[in-house]
């Protein structure tokens, strides 16, 4: 099995990364913004970032199903244990985070409509206690996904400039697929 | 017994009530939607009253009357609600109450009416035409029916949203009431 990274799976990783920590910056923002045309507009690039998360998170789920993951580096047993539980973290919170965003949208009546052009169905109807319910889901999702990625990024930190191995500089090498 | 002759005043006038064409708050709702960019948002308004003397024998006898309390849209969230309500808005310190009367109406088929009246929102009086629908439902009746309007008719709003909030706001009622 390679150790190398597929460009494709850099390539997602990274555009994720990005999309992520851009909406958790944007996501902190917005929600102290008194009501304005454009608070209105960034509350829309956030939830079409979100959505895009969503999707990217299927992408990715399909690349993974389809193509063998490098296996992890040598490295004690328990750090391989807690590697894959934050892994799996990752992969949920990159689904739960955007399908709570959406099911808030939903219960207060603010239908999304992707990029302004397709209208996206309300997955529940509007009921504004239940949106209360969704918003704290959503808040306390952002802070417990930050979080994970700051750990994830501080252990791969640590396998760069403390175990000197090849964890983090794979997931930036462009390795041929 | 002395609650029971206390309470038969009481029912008697609600029947009265009732029977003048009262409208039925707790089965009846005004929502108006608007579009923010693409998206269409149903914002009820939770207060209002109103009455309409209808009678299917008379129908061009119509006449309706409905006053709204405008602190009472309910946007979905406490912000937006409370944005409304300033200055540029609905300007609701000075313009509590919106009220619609008409002035005539003219059966054009059957279960259909169209009123004609004059909308007052933000003390500023338009002429406005709906076509109402007129379902009987037991002893009431329910009215159905939109309208659209438009914001800079009434001055509502502040300019540096026209780029992302239309003009146009299409009101829709579904009023009960009691009939002849």
């Amino acid at each position: 099995m390679s150790l190398n990274y597929a460009r494709t799976a850099v390539a997602l990783h990274w555009v994720v990364a990005g999309l992520v920590i851009t909406l958790l910056a944007v996501g902190w923002l917005m929600t102290d913004m008194a009501v304005s045309p454009t608070k209105l507009q960034v509350v829309s690039w956030h939830k079409w970032g979100g959505i895009t998360v969503l999707g990217l998170f299927f992408v990715r789920g399909l690349w993974r199903l389809t193509h063998p993951v490098p296996a992890l580096l040598p490295m004690p047993a328990w750090q391989r244990k807690l590697a894959e539980i934050m892994h799996a973290l990752l992969y949920a919170m990159l689904l739960v985070q955007p399908l709570t965003g959406w099911l808030f949208s939903s219960a207060v009546g603010r239908q999304v409509v992707y990029l302004n052009l397709i209208p996206l169905p309300n997955l529940v109807a509007r009921n504004p206690p239940l949106g209360a319910v969704f918003k704290d889901l959503h808040d306390n999702g952002a802070t417990l996904l930050a979080l994970v990625i700051g750990m994830h990024a501080l252990a791969a930190l640590k396998h760069h400039f403390v175990d000197h191995d090849d964890t983090l500089r794979r997931m930036l090498r462009w390795h041929a697929n | 017994m002395r609650a029971s002759l206390a309470l038969a005043p009481a029912a008697f006038a609600v029947a009265a009530l009732a029977a003048d064409g009262n409208l039925d708050l707790q089965h009846s709702t005004l929502v108006a939607t608007f579009r923010q960019q693409a998206v269409s948002i149903d914002a009820p308004f939770r207060r209002f009253e109103g009455e309409i003397d209808y009678d299917p024998a008379l129908p061009a006898a119509t006449r309706a009357t409905l006053s709204v309390d405008m602190t009472s849209l309910d946007i979905g969230d406490e912000d937006s609600n409370a944005e409304v309500r300033k200055q540029p808005w609905f300007d609701s310190a000075h313009f509590p109450r919106a009220t619609f009367r008409s002035t005539s109406a003219r059966s054009s088929a059957a279960g259909r009416f169209d009123a004609a009246g004059e909308l007052t929102i933000k003390g500023q009086a338009r002429p406005i035409e709906v076509t109402v629908s007129v379902q009987k439902t037991g002893t009431a009746f329910a009215y159905d029916g939109s309208f659209e309007l438009s914001r800079q008719d009434f001055s509502i709003g502040d300019p540096s949203w026209n780029q992302v909030l239309d003009d146009k706001v299409r009101v829709h009622f579904h009023l009960l009431a009691a009939g002849h």
